[in-house]
């Protein structure tokens, strides 16, 4: 069984979820498994519908793998997109980011 | 007293429906009946990072294992219904319970298309549908084995890119001239062709099966008259959708449970919703989708309308494909006579082909190029008219087309 690590959703109404999620699930199975209401995740984790995006906080940002193009551009496409927009199934859960706090976006269509 | 809403069909369009029926304020009891071993779970990675190794099970299911009860959802598994009693508004299962209703929905999804020649029900000739298929095709999908892929379609590939990275000797028969031919186009086909070829893939296109052959084993299959060893064989040649709980129950349907734009049968108390309905697309003709993109948003128009809030269903369709490290993103239905814009080169393995038709775009197939399927994706819902010059010219950023 996989380590898990603390996650912290907060939804753009303030009401925040903190949940476990194992090592090496994504942090949109983490919410979506959860039922943290906020990320939509259509596509199942495959970058390929932009509905998981999160906020990182810039204390939490060095922590995480660079964007690559994929994400990069489909994220240039969601709504509400800000320089500290992530999508969350393309980031993995590590030991390093335990307690990680996210912010989600009013909508995510 | 507040309604029970039964659910039959416990996939991806069944677990929208709850999840969406919750959201949306119902407080009523609900059950959901499902006749695989497993909760919903996703379908798309099965032939893809599943298949690989690359995802563990525990992954593929939609929501965490107390959802359900949380939700206030009686999850009934490994049974299926047996008739609906429409005049009683019940359901009757297999084990002989009797589910009432006040509002039913069918999710009951699709099943793969069998093969019917000679030795098609020899052991190793497989499918690919569901968990335990996977399953069954892992014992023999190792390095070193040969495995003949029938259908050159998105399973089929899907499966051939994964059965090459891991070792495996790979042939695919595809009757048709080209490859996905009913999905893409015939760009799309050839440059899907290459990199299997690259790959090490061995494409037989136009060779139709005739017959698997092999002693209490599938070992050659027979395929344009000649006959070829194999140690198993995939064959994904489509699917075909579960309607019969409804047909025998007298709703009508069209090779697909047939659902107005509120995803409403032609029973007031009956809805339907995913790969087993047919409805009228958004371009006004009947069309029956097999995708996670009309599984959600076909349910969540099912949750709203049970809830007596309906919304026209009309969301652009969409499709996605992994095959090595290549992204397929498609949205909108092409048809034979739209224009074809391509954007970008396909040598660079990143490319669109825009559909064109009167003027506006109605549909993008993407190959890692998000940027064009995102708002290519848009410019279908909008209908707006585009210029198929700038489309084509890379210098133009698609941001300024949208």
């Amino acid at each position: 069984m996989a380590a898990k690590h603390k996650v912290t959703y907060i939804e753009d109404d303030g009401t925040a979820h903190t949940v476990e999620v194992a090592e090496g699930w994504s942090l949109m199975e983490g919410a979506v498994k959860h039922l943290v209401p906020g990320i939509d995740a259509d596509c199942g984790g495959a970058c390929a519908c932009a509905t998981c995006q999160v906020y990182v906080a810039p204390e939490w940002q060095a922590k995480l793998p660079r964007m690559n193009d994929m994400e990069e551009t489909m994220l240039d496409f969601a709504p509400e997109r800000r320089p500290d927009s992530r999508l969350s199934c393309q980031l993995r859960m590590t030991a390093a980011l335990d307690g990680i706090v996210l912010r989600l976006p009013k909508s995510q269509h | 007293m507040s309604e029970h809403i039964v659910i039959i069909g416990a996939g991806q369009a069944g677990a929208q429906a709850v999840q969406s029926l919750r959201a949306e304020g119902f407080d009523g009891p609900i059950t959901m009946v499902g006749d695989e071993a497993y909760p919903p779970y996703q379908r798309p990675p099965l032939s893809k990072a599943y298949l690989l190794g690359a995802f563990e099970r525990p992954r593929l299911f939609l929501k965490a294992d107390s959802y359900y009860a949380e939700a206030g959802c009686d999850l009934i598994l490994n049974t299926n219904a047996k008739a609906i009693h429409r005049a009683e508004r019940h359901v009757e299962l297999h084990d002989g319970r009797k589910l009432a209703y006040d509002k039913l929905l069918l999710t009951t999804g699709a099943r793969v298309r069998k093969l019917k020649c000679p030795g098609a029900d020899l052991p190793g000739v497989h499918y690919l549908k569901t968990i335990a298929d996977v399953d069954a095709l892992q014992a023999d999908f190792t390095a070193g084995k040969r495995i003949a892929i029938v259908g050159g379609g998105y399973i089929g590939l899907e499966v051939a890119a994964v059965a090459a990275k891991r070792g495996l000797a790979v042939t695919v028969f595809e009757a048709m001239d080209r490859l996905m031919a009913r999905a893409v186009s015939p760009q799309l086909s050839a440059f899907y062709a290459l990199e299997h070829e690259k790959a090490g893939v061995t494409l037989k296109l136009r060779t139709g099966v005739e017959a698997f052959e092999g002693d209490g084993k599938v070992e050659r299959i027979v395929a344009g008259g000649q006959a070829y060893p194999c140690d198993l064989v995939l064959v994904g040649i489509g699917v075909t959708p579960c309607d019969e709980l409804a047909v025998q129950a007298g709703l009508a349907s069209e090779d697909g449970i047939v659902v107005d734009q509120n995803a409403r049968t032609g029973d007031p108390y009956i809805w339907s919703a995913g790969d087993c309905t047919r409805h009228v697309g958004r371009e006004g003709h009947s069309i029956r989708l097999e995708c996670v993109q009309n599984a959600i948003d076909q349910a969540k128009h099912a949750a709203l309308a049970m809830m007596g809030r309906p919304r026209t269903y009309a969301e652009v369709p969409w499709f996605w494909s992994d095959q090595y490290d290549l992204k397929l993103q498609i949205a909108g239905l092409a048809r034979p006579t739209d224009t074809l814009v391509q954007r970008g080169d396909p040598a660079a393995r990143k490319f669109a082909v825009f559909h064109l038709r009167d003027g506006a775009v109605a549909a993008v197939e993407a190959v890692n190029a998000a940027p064009e399927y995102m708002i290519g994706k848009k410019l279908v819902a909008e209908g707006k008219q585009v210029d198929a010059a700038k489309l084509a010219d890379l210098s133009i950023a698609m941001k300024t087309l949208a």
